[in-house]
């Protein structure tokens, strides 16, 4: 599978979730863990391109397909990708637990609509939870993060 | 003082790391550490007969299985973190039960392996055999004490309290009208995103011990791991890293992973690391807000209180471990901004096979300020009255403070209000209010609510100015969110006349800053926020004294601006805090960065020995600030809502929030914190419902059936400030945490109750709850 670009072995035990596999095996601990029953949505990323809950999935299921997740969205040497700085501009995220899984949600959200109707940024995020903003913050970073991204 | 950054809607410093992926939350830590899993009580109450790990311990990648009979502490309880003189029944229980277990969820062993995954396999072999015992699972059920939870706690009391300013039975039997009304508020779950963690390494050659966790107060940790294991408290360091949400829940210690995963380490040599998943969660972390009040209260013909009777039992779980801080506080705020001349309030804190209670944001207070508010609606209601006018006649008026309530608050002083302005909240949020939507099946609810905030005892803070003339700056409570590196930077660079973003702020690691008490209690911004205020200051003084040899000037005629220490009126006359900071240590060995300057041989600005009688070396200082009392946060909510008569779905046309936490430090955090709160008050008012049956078996203990809410329910919310300035601290500031919580479930039980025509008395609804309520009808 290729993990945000880069050819990695499919882990040889078969029941690791994906999630697991990206953070305790690869080092990616940018996704994170909040229910391990796909309701929270903090463990998003994309394959090929699409967002999905990476704790429903095992990893070896992702064989053969690309996982990008929040660490490649910008280098460490590269300002903000315009989505992680509209949620900085908008004050979109608190204790940041939640937020890799927003932000992937909405790159793949922008990804499918560049110009999404505020239904489309309704429905694009209402499959993650955040406990600390109230989501008003979050709306308005989407906007935003459409703006940036012209 | 400048006021540049103080008041500024200053960006997030704390973002760039979270947005990047490069937070470091505690199960981010890794360095091949061991991991492990409880075996819990799957019973809410049952007698241990026989615990049997051998099965366990032979599971490859087994590593230990701790039972209490392994344990040097087994048979130590836990301890009682408040202790009170009316608590004459207080339980804790013990890191592993090992003969009764009294709330499901309880732990009993734990296991350490080499995976999580192996962890798990063994914890499912490990043999417990249950005797069940009678369950009590509703407050009601405890205060009836048809069986005990405790044997040995008569009527399940663990403590009670009557409290009583005035004459209350004199004014009830001369009052002109009267009303007696029961209330009802259940359990609720804080339900941070990332659950509670704990990782640990033990140095053996150092013979330290290092531990990181999710929690809201490191240095009450630290203090009681090296009481625990007889070890200096400077050998002990805890930080809470970054930290997902806590909301209160994370303030309870210490739950047996804390003592469990540094003892492991310990034992066993290598980090160990425990992670908590979602669904032992929510057994396993406290909860709060179950509570039934009766309340008896007298009025005149304009809908004036004459007096309140509020006898109420909280849901105090299974132990107390937290004292009875939750129904202390009930009892302070449930008067809130209103005069009450004879206030009498009775409760008593009831055993439940629950899982224990502890604040959770709120912390006693949504159910105060429902009690209250739904009272003055059934009183506007009795007397045929406009709800609002009777709000009017009973506020404390502005010229009334300091306000006197004469019942005790949670700090063991007399609850004494210092400042703020009710009527003004109230006019304010009717006017952004505006107009009822047109429609039918609209309900309109207003609630005022009081909240004390930035509780003692004290907090302290270390400001340092080095070298390079950047600061750093550090505190001992940690950050769940709530931006402390950015608004501590913000007071700290007033002080010091630097730019915001050449502070660096370090809360919550006991490396860093050894005092403290924890985050809770919307006290950071008080307590820790005028310790940076009192140390910055300090710092800035030193800093005057030692430029003032250098520039020849009066200490006094001296301001810290743009970076640097400068002759008021003379701006060319001036030295950057840099070279200040190097001359304030004065050295043999140049190290670089300028500090040639402040060696032996260098130009000397004044006689005498390099460091005088009572001088310290460095530009920094350590300071503390102790609040003499609370300082009382207020705010009005108000709302619009439209119940489907077919459905019960609820929606909320318009919810606006009035807000006076006294001077403002960032208006774009303190946003957050209202919206934030705010949508935690909706979700418990009407999705979120901790689900137990007969058996004390939660029902729900999974987001898929504990609804928290989405963006989709959670709609805009007006948000409007003015400041009363605290007078009781050097900032004038007061806490926010929990204010957008408290008076959700008043306003959304008062806007509902018009929609759909039935009086609503208990908290949590649900579209089938107001199904059923209106069936009634």
């Amino acid at each position: 599978m290729k993990v945000n670009g880069v050819d990695h072995p499919a882990p040889s035990d078969t029941r690791r979730l994906l999630s697991d596999h990206l953070r305790h095996d690869l080092g990616l601990t940018g996704t994170h863990v909040g229910c391990e029953h796909g309701v929270c949505g903090c463990c998003t990323v994309l394959l090929d391109g699409a967002p999905v809950r990476s704790c429903l999935m095992l990893a070896v299921q992702a064989e053969g397909h690309e996982v990008t997740t929040i660490e490649s969205l910008a280098r460490d040497d590269e300002p903000l990708h315009p989505v992680q700085q509209a949620f900085h501009e908008c004050h979109g995220l608190q204790c940041g637990f939640c937020t890799p899984g927003f932000v992937m949600s909405v790159v793949g959200l922008l990804a499918q609509h560049p110009h999404p109707t505020a239904e489309q940024i309704e429905e694009g995020i209402a499959g993650n939870l955040c406990r600390c903003t109230g989501y008003a913050s979050i709306r308005r970073a989407v906007g935003r993060a459409v703006e940036l991204t012209r | 003082m400048t006021t540049r950054w103080f008041g500024a809607p200053v960006q997030r410093m704390e973002d760039d790391r979270l947005l990047r992926g490069h937070g470091r939350y505690t199960d981010d830590f890794d360095e091949g550490a061991l991991e492990c899993c409880f075996v819990r009580s799957p019973y809410a109450h049952a007698r241990i007969t026989s615990i049997d790990a051998t099965a366990a311990r032979e599971v490859p990648g087994v590593i230990a299985v701790y039972t209490a009979a392994d344990l040097p502490f087994g048979d130590v309880d836990l301890p009682l973190l408040i202790p009170h003189p009316n608590l004459t029944h207080g339980r804790t229980q013990r890191c592993l039960a090992s003969e009764v277990v009294r709330y499901a969820g309880e732990a009993v062993a734990f296991v350490v392996a080499e995976s999580r995954a192996q962890a798990e396999d063994a914890a499912e072999l490990v043999a417990v055999e249950y005797e069940p015992l009678p369950v009590v699972i509703t407050p009601e059920a405890g205060a009836r004490a048809e069986h005990l939870v405790h044997d040995d706690v008569p009527g399940n009391v663990a403590a009670e309290l009557v409290q009583e300013v005035g004459d209350v039975t004199g004014a009830l039997k001369g009052a002109p009208h009267r009303k007696r009304m029961t209330f009802r508020y259940e359990r609720g779950a804080a339900a941070p995103m990332e659950g509670r963690a704990v990782w640990a390494r033990w140095d053996d050659r150092e013979h330290k011990l290092l531990v990181y966790d999710s929690t809201q107060s490191p240095t009450s940790i630290r203090g009681g791991l090296a009481v625990l294991f007889d070890m200096k408290e400077s050998d002990v360091e805890v930080i809470a890293p970054d930290v997902g949400g806590a909301f209160g829940p994370k303030i309870m210690l210490f739950y047996p992973d804390e003592l469990l995963v540094p003892f492991a380490a310990m034992r066993l040599g290598r980090p160990v690391k425990w992670t908590e998943d979602r669904q032992e969660h929510f057994t396993a972390v406290n909860q709060e807000r179950g509570q039934v009040h009766e309340v008896d209260c007298g009025f005149d013909d304009d809908g004036r209180l004459l007096a309140l009777d509020d006898d109420f039992i909280h849901d105090g779980g299974a132990y107390t471990p937290y004292g009875i801080i939750l129904p202390i506080i009930t009892a302070a705020q449930v008067p809130g901004p209103y005069r009450i001349p004879n206030y009498r309030v009775r409760f008593r804190d009831i055993y439940t096979n629950a899982t224990p209670t502890s604040p959770y944001r709120g912390a006693g207070r949504p159910h105060a300020c429902f009690v209250m508010e739904r009272t003055l609606d059934a009183i506007a209601s009795e007397l045929s009255l406009d709800r609002d006018e009777v709000r009017r006649r009973n506020f404390i008026q502005p010229d009334q403070f300091p306000y006197v309530l004469g019942v005790v608050w949670q700090d063991g002083n007399t609850v004494v209000y210092d400042s703020g302005d009710y009527p003004r909240l109230f006019e304010r949020a009717l006017e952004m209010l505006g107009p009822r939507p047109e429609g039918e099946n609209v309900g309109r609810g207003i609630a005022v609510y009081v909240e004390g905030t930035g509780v003692g005892p004290y907090e302290g803070a270390h400001v340092q100015v080095l070298v390079s003339g950047k600061v750093v700056a550090a505190t001992g409570i940690p950050s769940q969110g709530q931006a402390h590196r950015t608004v501590w930077a913000q007071i700290v660079a007033d002080e010091l006349g630097v730019d915001v973003e050449d502070v660096e702020v370090t809360s919550g690691d006991t490396r860093r800053f050894r005092w403290g008490v924890g985050t809770f209690a919307s006290r950071s911004a008080v307590t820790a926020g005028n310790a940076m205020h009192v140390a910055a200051s300090m710092v800035a003084g030193k800093a005057k004294l030692i430029a003032a040899d250098h520039l020849e000037a009066a200490p006094e005629d001296l301001e810290l601006v743009d970076g640097h220490v400068r002759v008021k009126g003379s701006p060319d006359r001036a030295i950057p805090l840099a070279a200040v900071a190097v001359l304030s240590n004065p050295v043999r060995y140049a190290f670089g960065g300028g500090t040639e300057a402040a060696t032996q041989f260098a130009a000397k600005s004044r006689p005498g020995p390099p460091l005088q009688d009572g001088e310290q070396p460095g530009l920094e200082a350590t300071g503390y600030y102790s609040p003499p009392g609370s300082t009382w946060a207020s705010g009005c909510h108000a709302a619009y809502v439209r119940v489907d008569p077919k459905t019960f779905r609820l929606e909320i046309l318009k919810y606006v929030v009035v807000h006076d936490c006294g001077r403002v430090i960032n208006p774009l955090v303190l946003q957050g914190q209202i919206e934030g709160g705010v949508a935690q008050g909706i979700g418990g008012a009407f999705y979120e419902r901790l689900a137990y049956d007969a058996d004390g078996q939660l029902r729900n203990a999974s987001f898929m059936e504990f609804l928290i809410p989405y963006a989709t329910e959670i709609p805009p919310i007006e948000i409007d400030h003015f400041e009363t300035p605290s007078p009781l601290n050097p900032l004038g500031v007061k806490g926010a945490g929990e204010a957008g919580v408290i008076p959700v479930g008043a306003v959304l039980a008062a806007a509902m109750e018009e929609a759909i025509g039935v009086p609503i008395t208990e908290m949590p609804q649900s579209p089938l709850k107001l199904f059923e309520l209106s069936r009634q009808k």
